[in-house]
């Protein structure tokens, strides 16, 4: 019960915010200089087509009176519709949102099973050799481009080795799975750095806590000491650190589906910016702009879930 | 010096410049004077770009396109026929320039910003940090890249997109160092002796609430450089010829099986100056945390 208390409160607490994108899409458009639509249309329209889209968007309205009636359409579902594509926008982000979320989880998923490990070394050989390794290796790994890094793999495990395939997602899991390792590596790297840099820290501190003592005196051995002690409370900053860098993930998956044409919102954003389809790119800034909202709700809800200590003041 | 200081003892003495620089530099942490100098090499190949390349980085020879790496060019030649590798050194100037402009022009600007909100508080500092909370529900590189929709592509539209979306974190990271200086007792010692707030905020608080902020510029600074070579890929950024990095790298991307050399090696010079970058950040975090126990 006191969770779900929780949760609506977070859910009140985020309705600013929420206004707050959804005015920052509305004004999106509103922004661009001179006639929206000419703009858009790209001179090539007719005044007929012209006077239809301005209907559409209601530009003869005052303001404020537009924007409630776009947060009004958003609310049912309608983002208008794409001016290239000439399909709803709502149809066409519906479409693409899966592969971009099978990218993230996939990418976060490989990017703990390579933290993990590499931070639990670190942390147990502080300041020693293996540690200044990981961290030197860590600073390489984040300064790469993630595209530079992409068409390198292509390069190699897609074009020489003819490992992998380089572009597209696959028809079935298991083809998801085969299609996105590449794309998923290159995220998970460069997040890796950070989260292993954290986990080292935290895991740092949970080794020099009391009950760790308690552990090695009883005579347990460092392994199990490790996992069962250790990382279940090391688990809460990976979360946070996810959490912090949803922005960073998403900005990694946006570059790695352009260079693995992977048909997800990243690639329909820089589409739609490459062909001023304004329609469409105001429709995913407020999509990316809930995503991010509902990844820290849902990072806030699972630390309750882990660690029972967690209050919902 | 007069002869009352020949008399004092020799530690009251006071250091030459030179000496006591030397001395701080000698208690750096090794990774950060690795990174120290492999950052002021960068900019030394920048700026003796020409000295250093006998090729036009611009205007190619197309009778040798596409040549391998070898002797005449240690980084082989594009489809142009340009010299990758004086692409590369040119670089150097186009991207410390996007570092520095896009981490520092920010930087300045949210740390103003939030510092004055930290320490007048009211609806100032509610307003401000709402447009921060918004700004920051947006991934970044997306935001970047609807601000670039609307303002269309180039480095000046660059600059003003990273410099609308960038300050934000500064402004938040230098508001809640404010929140906890505002308390100390010089702080306090300043306002009881009627000093005005801007002396305050400026002369007192923000050298010391600045530090924070320098450490994260130092990743900030990669991450720019990053995203300016992205949106480069994408096309939306630095517009050809000029050879940014990100801009080189793409240029080799319809030929990474005939010549690989133009994508690949171009990202050296990406991630060295990324890693000097970070271990000067991570020397400078070292630092703070020991002067703060």
């Amino acid at each position: 019960m006191r969770l779900l208390g929780y949760i609506i409160r977070r859910l009140l607490q985020m309705i600013p915010v929420i206004i707050g994108i959804t005015l920052d899409a509305f004004l999106f458009i509103q922004l661009l200089p001179g006639d929206p639509v000419v703009t858009m249309l790209g001179g090539k329209a007719s005044p007929d087509e012209i006077a239809r889209i301005h209907a559409e968007f209601g530009l003869d309205l005052p303001l404020p009176q537009r924007y409630f009636l776009f947060l009004g359409s958003a609310v049912h579902g309608d983002l208008g519709t794409s001016i290239t594509q000439r399909t709803p926008v709502t149809d066409l982000i519906g479409q693409r949102l899966v592969p971009s979320l099978f990218l993230l989880v996939y990418a976060v998923l490989i990017s703990i099973i390579l933290s993990l490990p590499l931070a639990m070394l670190a942390a147990r050989r502080a300041d020693r050799v293996v540690d200044h390794v990981i961290r030197v290796t860590g600073m390489v790994t984040i300064s790469m481009p993630a595209f530079w890094l992409g068409l390198l793999l292509i390069l190699v495990f897609g074009l020489s080795l003819k490992l992998f395939p380089i572009s597209g997602w696959g028809d079935d899991f298991v083809g998801h799975l085969r299609y996105l390792f590449m794309p998923a590596l290159v995220i998970g790297l460069s997040m890796s750095p950070i989260l292993i840099q954290s986990l080292r820290a935290s895991l740092l501190d949970v080794l020099r806590a009391e009950f760790i003592e308690a552990a090695r005196a009883k005579g347990l051995s460092p392994n199990r000491i490790m996992i069962r002690h250790v990382l279940r409370n090391a688990l809460i900053p990976v979360i946070t650190v996810l959490a912090v860098n949803v922005g960073w993930l998403i900005g990694g998956s946006v570059i790695v589906e352009n260079v693995f044409s992977i048909p997800g919102i990243g690639r329909l954003l820089v589409q739609s910016v490459l062909s001023r389809d304004y329609p469409t790119i105001q429709g995913l800034t407020l999509v990316f702009g809930i995503l991010v909202i509902f990844v820290n709700l849902l990072a806030d809800l699972s630390y309750a879930v882990i660690d029972p200590r967690v209050s919902y003041q | 010096m007069s002869a009352a200081t020949e008399n004092l003892p020799m530690i009251l003495k006071p250091r030459s410049r030179w000496s006591s620089w030397r001395a701080t530099v000698a208690g750096w942490p090794t990774g950060m004077k690795i990174g120290v100098i492999i950052l002021i090499l960068v900019a030394l190949v920048g700026i003796f770009a020409p000295v250093l390349t006998p090729y036009n980085p611009i205007i190619g020879d197309f009778s040798s396109a596409l040549v391998p790496p070898g002797w005449a060019h240690p980084f082989g030649t594009d489809n142009l026929g340009r010299d990758v590798l004086s692409r590369v050194i040119y670089g150097a100037r186009i991207d410390l320039e996007i570092g520095f402009i896009a981490t520092y022009v920010p930087f300045a600007y949210g740390i103003i910003l939030g510092a004055i909100a930290g320490y007048v508080g009211g609806w100032f500092d509610t307003v401000l940090m709402r447009i921060v909370d918004i700004a920051i529900a947006f991934p970044f590189l997306v935001l970047i890249i609807v601000i670039l929709a609307i303002l269309g592509p180039g480095i000046q539209n660059m600059y003003i997109a990273v410099f609308l979306a960038g300050w934000t974190i500064y402004a938040r990271l230098a508001r809640a160092e404010m929140l906890v200086i505002r308390e100390q007792e010089y702080m306090l010692a300043a306002r009881a002796l009627g000093y005005g707030k801007l002396r305050i905020i400026f002369r007192h608080a923000l050298p010391n609430l600045i530090q924070s902020s320098i450490v994260f510029s130092m990743s900030d600074f990669v991450l720019n450089i990053l995203l300016a070579s992205a949106l480069s890929y994408f096309g939306i950024g630095v517009q050809p010829p000029a050879p940014e990095w990100g801009a080189i790298i793409n240029d080799g991307r319809d030929y990474l099986l005939q010549a690989w050399w133009i994508s690949t090696l171009p990202g050296i010079a990406v991630i060295i100056t990324g890693v000097g970058v970070s271990l000067i950040g991570d020397g400078l975090g070292k630092i703070l945390g020991q002067r703060n126990g």
